[in-house]
């Protein structure tokens, strides 16, 4: 049972920072803000336009984070080979959410050519390859740092041991590829065996990224949970995520000690597709998972498992899907069937 | 050496790895159907000694090396490096001594041989001596280490060019360039521009750029909206294995490593299964298909074409199937069916 405030007007909610964003971003929010609506969940959104081609990500909207805790996001536009930053990156570092999290699952309803896959990537997201240290030696030689440190490969095997403690999850994964960077994955995985040693009941192994890639591929129901660098992670966690029905239905989020961004799981930053946005036709599957992720983090269990719930109903019915699970459903008209669903 | 000039009195030689643990055995099977096919080659066998080489600073010797570099084309089976320091790893010498910059991996689905992916006809193209391999690591202070990823434009030109060559050759329609130019945007950015200056000279054939993580989705979704891909060294690590994942694994992939000069050293990329090692077990496809590369490097495109076509049939027909692909042939009765089928 919940039990409300008595005034149960909006300032009674908890306020939360929404990033429409670029792209399908609009489209996939104002999904959310619908579904949340038709639940009456205590969710009062403070709206901000970011855009990826913007230099850096105005002050007041960091302040709102700061001031929330909690951000859902769609995905932000980063330029290849231009002048600009990531502001993916630049929000992951100022508001330092070190851990990204993505879970690829099959859901009842999407066929797949695997089954049984139940993946939870957890990958360190402020440093290694993303350290952003880049320069040109000499012209036609550039070189760019990958940075790993005792500190944050540390607070990474952590947070993925308590998480799989917590979810009742049976295995941690840590991949690498210390058999050629001997010193910086040799630290990352020197890190994930000391923590693993303070869980005697989550067992735990390693796997080389190459091999990794190759046995998802194959037989994926045999991972768990995965630790890794910033930039394996973002390779399995899209291997595991196209394994598993795509990008449009992957949940995840990022998270730091003090703030959480809830966003699409793999691929955050996919906006780019012109005709999704054109035929208004994104999939809300993911971040509508995304936002009961949300909820359960804002301690709403029980508007988490609604939402859930719902979602989970409208897919297996396969009634209404979007293209990429082929369907041709609208945005709109999957939201109507997940309102639709509500309990 | 050219192809019409050959013949079995004149033979191209060329140097053979035979390598350890089932190395030998697929090896032998390679010769036999060389034998079958009356391929025109004569080989110089090289084993990895058991003592280092000063000279190479590694079990392979010098003369061993010397031996690819004089034939320009070299097959190789699977080397265990022992385990100790003061040597180099066996791979690594070949690479850096010979000077070879592209990893080039046919990946293709056996008919017959049923994976949950059954359209795959791609070929990886991966840089192989800079990148994140490029060795260059510190410690910076107690608990904080770098490691230098180096892009260079000789390098990246070098392999661009190579993959477009390739495509040419090959038949092959497209090059997509797979990179991170979007986070690591001048060391990826170089690689781009590289390919970008290569693509222009290559008018007929469609280039693309997609960035690496996405590349891993489209490939588990939809392998076949992939032709050639060209890549820097680790994204080329993991998609080559990736898609050998895609198509069974590494016992059925070929791989071919090209050099300086037009060096051309063919391998296969699995290990030496030490556990079934001298049982008459291991499967020969991944070894014969890169011998197959390797005649095509030669030009030698019939005896390629005539040889590929009996290791698909032979394990289209699934009568001879060796143990990794759920059959109960030996290496010899698979290699006799090769030969039969040719
Ligand atoms: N919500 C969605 N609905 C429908 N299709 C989607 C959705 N999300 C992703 N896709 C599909 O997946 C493709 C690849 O997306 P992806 O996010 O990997 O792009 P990207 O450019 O790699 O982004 P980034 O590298 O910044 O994460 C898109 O072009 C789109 O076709
Ligand atoms: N050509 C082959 N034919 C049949 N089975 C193979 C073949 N290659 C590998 N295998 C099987 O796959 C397993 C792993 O292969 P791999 O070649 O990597 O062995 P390994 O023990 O890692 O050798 P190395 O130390 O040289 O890498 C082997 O134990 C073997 O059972
Ligand atoms: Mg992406
Ligand atoms: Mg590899």
């Amino acid at each position: 049972t919940y039990m409300p405030r008595p005034c149960s007007d909006i300032r009674a909610a908890q306020a939360v920072t929404l990033i429409p964003g670029d792209g399908i971003g609009p489209l996939v929010t104002g999904a959310v803000r619908q579904v949340m609506e038709a639940m009456r969940a205590p969710i009062c959104f403070e709206t901000y336009e970011v855009h990826g081609d913007m230099p850096a990500v105005p002050e007041e909207v960091v302040e709102s984070i700061r001031r929330n805790k909690v951000c859902l996001k769609g995905g932000l536009d980063t330029p290849v080979g231009g002048g600009v930053n990531s502001l993916n990156v630049q929000l992951r570092k100022e508001l330092d959410l070190f851990a990204s999290l993505v879970h690829c699952f099959n859901l009842p309803g999407i066929h797949t050519r695997h089954q049984n896959v139940d993946i939870v990537v957890i990958r360190e997201n402020t440093e290694g390859e993303y350290s952003g240290l880049e320069h040109e030696v000499v012209p036609g030689v550039v070189e760019s740092l990958k940075v790993i440190t005792k500190f944050c490969s540390e607070r990474i095997a952590r947070y993925a041991f308590e998480f799989a403690y917590l979810n009742n999850r049976k295995k941690v994964t840590a991949v690498h590829k210390a058999n050629i960077m001997k010193l910086a994955d040799g630290l990352f995985l020197e890190s994930c065996r000391e923590v693993a040693e303070h869980y005697p009941g989550i067992g735990y192994n390693e796997i080389i990224v190459d091999n990794c890639c190759m046995q998802l591929v194959s037989r994926p129901e045999q991972f768990d949970v995965m630790v890794t660098p910033n930039l394996y992670g973002n390779l399995v966690a899209n291997t595991a995520a196209g394994l598993a029905g795509g990008t449009g239905v992957m949940p995840g989020g990022n998270v730091g000690h003090e703030y959480a961004i809830f966003e699409q799981g793999a691929s955050a930053g996919n906006v780019g597709n012109e005709k999704l946005v054109k035929n208004k036709s994104a999939n809300p599957v993911a971040l509508l998972l995304s936002s009961a992720m949300m909820l359960r983090h804002l301690q709403f269990p029980k508007f988490a498992d609604r939402l859930e719930t719902a979602v989970l109903q409208v897919v297996k019915e396969g009634r209404c899907k979007t293209r990429d699970l082929g369907g041709e459903s609208t945005t709109q008209e999957v939201v109507d069937a997940v309102i639709a669903a509500l309990d | 050496s050219s192809a019409a000039a050959v013949s079995l009195e004149n033979p191209i030689r060329a140097t053979l790895f035979p390598g350890d643990g089932i190395g030998p055995e697929i090896a032998e099977s390679v010769k036999q159907v060389f034998d079958a096919a009356e391929v025109p080659i004569e080989w110089e066998e090289h084993y990895v000694g058991d003592t280092v080489d000063p000279r190479t600073q590694s079990f392979l010797t010098w003369e061993s090396l010397e031996s690819v570099r004089r034939n320009g084309v070299g097959l190789k089976g699977p080397m265990a490096t022992p385990i100790g320091k003061g040597h180099r790893s066996l791979n690594l010498t070949l690479r850096k001594e010979l000077g070879l910059y592209a990893n080039v991996r046919p990946c293709f689905s056996l008919p017959g041989y049923k994976t949950r992916y059954d359209d795959v006809n791609l070929v990886t193209i991966r840089e192989n001596t800079e990148g994140e391999y490029s060795g260059l690591e510190h410690q910076v202070v107690r608990g904080v280490v770098e490691s230098l990823k180096i892009i260079t434009r000789q390098a990246s030109l070098r392999v661009a060019e190579y993959a477009f060559h390739y495509a040419q050759t090959n038949g092959r329609k497209r090059v997509s360039a797979i990179h991170k130019a979007n986070i690591m945007r001048k060391t990826d950015g170089l690689f781009l521009k590289c390919c970008r200056e290569v693509a222009k000279k290559y008018p007929d054939i469609t280039y693309e750029e997609v960035i690496i993580d996405n590349c891993c989705m489209m490939l588990v979704k939809n392998p076949a909206l992939f032709d050639v891909l060209v890549m820097p060294n680790l994204y080329g690590d993991i998609i080559s294995d990736l898609c050998a994942g895609l198509i069974g694994g590494l016992g059925l992939t070929p791989s071919c490593n090209i050099g300086e000069g037009g060096i051309a050293l063919a391998e296969a990329v699995h290990g030496s299964a030490p556990d079934i090692a001298g049982k008459n077990l291991a499967n020969p496809t991944a070894l014969l298909l890169s011998s197959v590369a390797m005649l095509r490097h030669l030009k030698l495109e019939d005896k390629a074409d005539r040889i590929h076509a009996a290791i698909l049939s032979t394990i289209a027909e699934g009568k001879y199937r060796t143990v990794d692909l759920g059959g109960k042939a030996s290496t010899s009765e698979f290699t006799n069916a090769v030969c039969r089928n040719l």
